[in-house]
């Protein structure tokens, strides 16, 4: 370690007596701002963070591999496939590349897409508390609030990754394997190229969408523990639950809550004219999980003794 | 630069009343009164488990107190800790940092934590405090390839990114090598040189005997001692050594002299040193006069100062168990 005294530009203005004198004090710390600033940093290193850890990538190539594994199984096997078996849509796969992304989407709903943000909103605060990263971050002072604003946003970052990562590489491999046209949508009218890639859009948007109030538990959840695997593996564990209740018809009056209810209701998306109505009502529910749980994690996390 | 954020002067960058902290049953601080002078290195002592780590944690607002007052750099917490953690740069109890990332990275995270710092100098600051820990040559390594002492330097760096008035230690030596250690010395010497208070805790008393101006001692949650380092150790106890062959004559002379030997130590040739607290209307010539006179072959006497180490031990006991 070398004694010299290179730390800041600038301190010659530093606790002056006059200024002490004058009811307010000079600290001493001459690089500090005058006003803080909007935290744009935080988010940019957070994202970078999030996207440069080894395993970030590794579920995104997870992700990648299932319309490929998809696409490949039915070329493989295009002769023998029998029609009306498997998730919808298979069967349209030979006559029009597009729908591996579509098909990869429904596989991936359930199980993948809710393990990986589990993984991620699980790590959010549990990850910084068991690594001790979560007192330097406090002290810094990042301010309890950004914090958890941050995690959420870069988790949502993930969740559309994720998403897209599914859609993009279901089209590619899709075009590469299969023919690819114009598209017939579920009302019979016939959409062109261009038109078709929207509606993936759109679709992939909606299912974003969809997956934000699991994004929001999964973060409640990580201020509860400084154990990351903990809290990934409740949240896993919730998705599944909520879909077990969903598929309960004893429960009925319960499925319109379910942040998981809508999760494959995105037919209407492909339809001529769009029906928006299911895009409106998940976006209302998940907005409403993400505002209860956001709540509970702010109240929970704003009081929390850190003490990892 | 007039209106950024301020810390209001107090002559005490640390004031706390009552402060109390308990997890479950248990009381980790009980009722202590800090008082740490503006400007001053302040020692904070205490056995392991003495409610140290604890008690910074309250001090940086992780913790919230049970009771209590805590007032950091004249502000009082945690109503005004968004105000008071700008000035305040920390290492609590060792260091945290991504194992993926670099030293750099994890600098350059942690400052983009800060949203007082200016970004621009962001680059230069952490390569600054890189250098001034020692660790310039190890900046690109990620950090699960760094070892104990790097690992603790690089925390050492996370407190000095930018210039502070209040900088808080958590056992900072732990893990390093003798020049590390002293380089954490000079560290020290050249912060408070700047006017930044550093309070740093640890329980290497020979450390805080060094670097201190002033000191505390913890004892199960409580403090039991606190001042400036000459009050505490005049607050000890001076003792007299007699070296000498006849240490059965010697007892009784000092005895006589109302001085209570309780430590007897026999060094071999059948020589043995007795040791006894000194009282303050007994002068040493007089006992030595005393001895002699008695017949007693007094081969060494000396008068000794208390060190800090006596005091410790006095203070927090000699067992080795940790409290509770
Ligand atoms: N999270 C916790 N939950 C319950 N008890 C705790 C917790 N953290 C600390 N304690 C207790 O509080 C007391 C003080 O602990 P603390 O970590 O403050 O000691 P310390 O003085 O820093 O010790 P050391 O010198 O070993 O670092 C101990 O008895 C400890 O068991
Ligand atoms: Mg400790």
């Amino acid at each position: 370690m070398s004694s010299d005294l290179s730390q800041g530009p600038t301190e010659a203005d530093s606790s002056t007596p006059d200024s002490a004198a004058a009811g307010v004090t000079a600290p001493l710390s001459g690089t500090l701002r005058a006003k803080p600033t909007a935290g744009w940093a935080l988010m940019g290193s957070e994202l970078s963070v999030l996207f440069r850890r080894r395993r970030t990538w590794v579920m995104l190539i997870a992700l990648a591999a299932i319309p490929i594994l998809i696409a490949v199984a039915v070329r493989i096997s295009s002769a023998g496939s029998t029609p009306g078996r498997g998730p919808a849509f298979l069967s349209q796969i030979t006559n029009n590349g597009l729908f591996v992304g579509l098909v990869a989407l429904i596989i991936c709903i359930p199980l993948f897409l809710p393990l990986t943000i589990g993984v991620v909103a699980g790590d959010t605060i549990a990850g910084e508390a068991s690594s001790g990263t979560l007192r330097y971050l406090l002290v810094a002072p990042v301010g309890r609030g950004r914090l958890l604003l941050v995690k959420f946003v870069a988790a949502v970052a993930f969740v559309i990754a994720g998403t897209l990562v599914i859609v993009i590489a279901g089209a590619l491999i899709g075009a590469a394997l299969f023919p690819v046209g114009p598209v017939t949508l579920l009302s019979g009218d016939t959409v062109s190229l261009g038109e078709a890639g929207v509606r993936g859009l759109l679709i992939a948007a909606y299912v974003i969408v969809s997956l934000l109030g699991l994004t929001a538990i999964g973060l409640f959840i990580s201020t509860l523990t400084d154990i990351p695997v903990g809290a990934m593996a409740a949240t896993v564990v919730i998705s599944i639950i909520a879909q077990v209740l969903d598929s309960l018809p004893q429960l009925d009056w319960l499925h319109p809550w379910l942040f998981s209810h809508y999760w494959l209701n995105f037919a209407d998306l492909l339809r001529q004219p769009i029906d928006w109505s299911s895009f409106g009502s998940n976006a209302l529910l998940q907005l409403a999980y993400v505002a209860v749980f956001g709540a509970l994690a702010y109240g929970r996390f704003s009081t929390k003794d850190v003490l990892s | 630069m007039t209106d950024r954020p301020r810390a209001s002067t107090a002559e005490l960058a640390i004031e706390t009343h009552a402060l109390t902290k308990t997890f479950g049953k248990q009381t980790a601080v009980n009722n202590i009164d800090l008082a740490v002078p503006r400007g001053s290195v302040f020692g904070f002592l205490g056995p392991n488990g003495s409610g140290k780590t604890t008690t910074i944690r309250v001090l940086l607002g992780l913790a919230s107190a049970t009771s209590g007052e805590v007032n950091v750099l004249g502000e009082e917490l945690p109503g005004r800790l968004a105000q008071v953690l700008p000035h305040v740069g920390a290492l609590i109890e060792g260091p945290g940092f991504y194992p993926f990332l670099s030293g750099t990275a994890n600098l350059l995270r942690l400052d983009s934590a800060d949203r007082f710092v200016t970004s621009s100098t962001r680059r230069k600051r952490v390569d600054d405090a890189l250098e001034r820990v020692g660790l310039t040559h190890a900046a690109n390594k990620k950090v699960k390839a760094y070892s104990l002492g790097m690992k603790q330097r690089l925390g050492i760096a996370n407190a000095l990114l930018t210039p502070r008035d209040l900088i808080v230690l958590d056992e900072p030596t732990n893990g390093l090598d003798p020049q590390g250690t002293r380089e954490v010395r000079h560290l020290v010497r050249s912060l408070t040189a700047e006017g930044t208070t550093v309070f740093v805790s640890s329980h290497l008393l020979a450390e805080i005997e060094q670097m201190c101006t002033h000191a505390a001692v913890m004892r199960a949650g409580s403090l039991v001692a606190q001042g400036s380092l000459d009050d505490l150790r005049r607050a000890g106890q001076t003792r007299v050594r007699v070296l000498t062959p006849d240490d059965l004559g010697a007892e009784e002379v000092l005895r006589s002299l109302g001085l209570v030997p309780d430590h007897r130590e026999s060094i071999g040739d059948g020589d043995v040193t007795l040791t006894a607290p000194l009282m303050d209307d007994r002068a040493p010539d007089a006992i030595v006069a005393a001895l002699v006179a008695a017949g007693v072959r007094v081969r060494g006497f000396s008068v000794e100062g208390s060190t800090l180490e006596d005091l410790f031990v006095a203070l927090t006991g000699e067992g080795f168990d940790v409290v509770q």
